[in-house]
């Protein structure tokens, strides 16, 4: 009797040249030498990080340069690596490599980096490239186990989503330990025979982390924005009354910087103040945000100017609109929302949101041709 | 215990007594602490806190675990309803 067909929930197409022997490219800024092993130079790197290391990191958080920012997959030496020092694996996103080898100081380990793309450990484990047949193949081109003489690999915690252990274990022989899930508890968990402590494993979302997301939110926001405003600014210069310049600042700038105030609140003020903010929704945290900073940013100036209640009840639905869209957006930075649960937001909310923003431009429109 | 909570009973993680052989794996990766082990089976202490991340289904030898996983994100779930291959995170 033949066996049951086993059926991987994972199978996919074996990619070209999976497997095949290949080290890292020495021809990095990373690479400060090598370290002789049974199969050859690998790549030696240290904990220091440079101005040009920094700068990447800088830019990368504000969105510019974030699709090739990173370095070449496979097995990298740290410090002063044997065959019994302990096997890191990370994903091929220069920041996340980065921080890892400044993490790990004067501690010797192996880096096994995989091909994610250039994307962080969490994300590429949801799509699946930082992956089970990712990891075993790299495992296999790096001849990692004439390398080391263990057979334990340190996987990230947040990397579980795309990594099945028991199927690592079954196909390469090497078993996985899952780390922390803070880079920073790392050296303390290697410490510790591997173990992780409860709070190890557990993803928080602390205000240092939500701030340093927000610079890539503004940028994404402006780039959806920016186009708006220039509709904005150009219809009411054509159609306002007066010169054109006159037009479009008298008639154009309210509802621009309607719109700012918008992305202000949803990508400013709800990474800032998400536990603090009523509601669990993010598209009424920032729907909330945004009123209370158009009526702090509005009604004290442009409020008292001479315009018609129609053009200023449409600035405010602008930002409504605006804040709660960028509000929502936010989810997927967040370390807590659900697949499901977004998709649920998203259709109670979008409806809500087109409406305003279609009414909210409309009306402005008409007080522009009224006016 | 965490300060955040998104919506409740939204979630479609779902957990088979029976076929659970209590190895505790779905407690070491979920990032949320979900799971909780009583009685030598996995048990859904905190099911409202899951992300639906699915490291817990993919690491479960026997299956026991299914959820529909995938990212949280709206950016996302829109390149996938237009299906373009655009950036998320």
């Amino acid at each position: 009797m033949n066996a049951p067909l086993m059926i991987l929930p994972m199978a996919q197409p074996v990619p070209e040249g999976a497997g095949e022997f290949r080290l890292p490219s020495k021809d990095q800024p990373v690479v400060l030498g090598t370290v002789m092993t049974k199969v050859g130079e690998v790549p030696r790197i240290g904990s220091d990080l440079h101005w040009a290391d920094k700068r990447g990191h800088y830019l990368v958080r504000w969105n510019i340069g974030r699709d090739h920012f990173t370095v070449d997959p496979g097995l990298y030496g740290m410090g002063e690596p044997i065959n019994d020092s302990p096997v890191l694996v990370t994903a091929n996103y220069k920041l996340s490599f980065d921080l890892l080898r400044r993490t790990m100081g004067d501690k010797s380990c192996w880096i096994l980096v995989l091909d994610t793309k250039g994307i962080n450990v969490w994300c590429a484990a949801g799509k699946g490239t930082f992956g089970t047949e990712e990891l075993i193949d790299r495992i296999k081109a790096s001849r990692l186990q004439d390398v080391v003489s263990h057979r334990k690999l340190i996987v990230p915690q947040l990397g579980a989503t795309g990594v099945a252990a028991f199927e690592i274990k079954k196909f390469s022989g090497f078993s996985v330990t899952y780390g922390p899930v803070m880079l920073q508890d790392l050296p303390a968990f290697l410490d510790n025979d591997c173990k992780a402590t409860t709070k190890m494993r557990i993803k928080e979302f602390p205000l240092h982390e939500r701030l340093v997301l927000i610079p890539v939110e503004i940028m994404q926001a402006l780039q959806q924005g920016l186009p708006i405003i220039l509709f904005f600014l150009l219809l009411a210069g054509f159609v306002g009354d007066g010169p054109f310049l006159q037009a479009a600042v008298s008639h154009g700038l309210p509802p621009s910087l309607a719109l700012l105030t918008g992305i202000a609140a949803g990508t400013i003020a709800v990474p800032l103040l998400l536990p603090w903010i009523p509601g669990r929704a993010f598209s009424v945290k920032g729907g909330l945000c945004g009123l209370v900073l158009f009526a702090l940013l509005f009604t004290s100036t442009v409020f008292g100017m001479d315009y018609s209640l129609l053009a200023k009840s449409s600035w405010l639905l602008i930002t409504l609109a605006v804040s709660s869209w960028f509000g929502m957006a936010f989810t997927g930075a967040s370390t807590y929302t659900s697949l499901n649960g977004v998709k649920k937001e998203m259709l109670r909310a979008m409806p809500v949101q087109f409406i305003f923003i279609v009414s909210g431009t409309g009306l402005w429109a008409a007080s522009l041709w009224l006016a | 215990m965490t300060e955040f909570h998104y919506l409740e009973d939204v979630v479609t993680l779902e957990c088979d007594q029976n076929k659970c052989i209590g190895c505790s794996m779905c407690t070491v990766v979920c990032p949320h602490g979900v799971f909780i082990i009583k009685d030598k089976k996995a048990v859904m202490a905190a099911r409202n806190l899951c992300m639906e991340c699915g490291a817990c289904m993919r690491n479960c030898p026997t299956g026991a675990i299914t959820v529909e996983a995938g990212e949280g994100c709206v950016r996302g779930i829109i390149n996938e309803l237009l299906g373009i291959e655009g950036p998320c995170c």
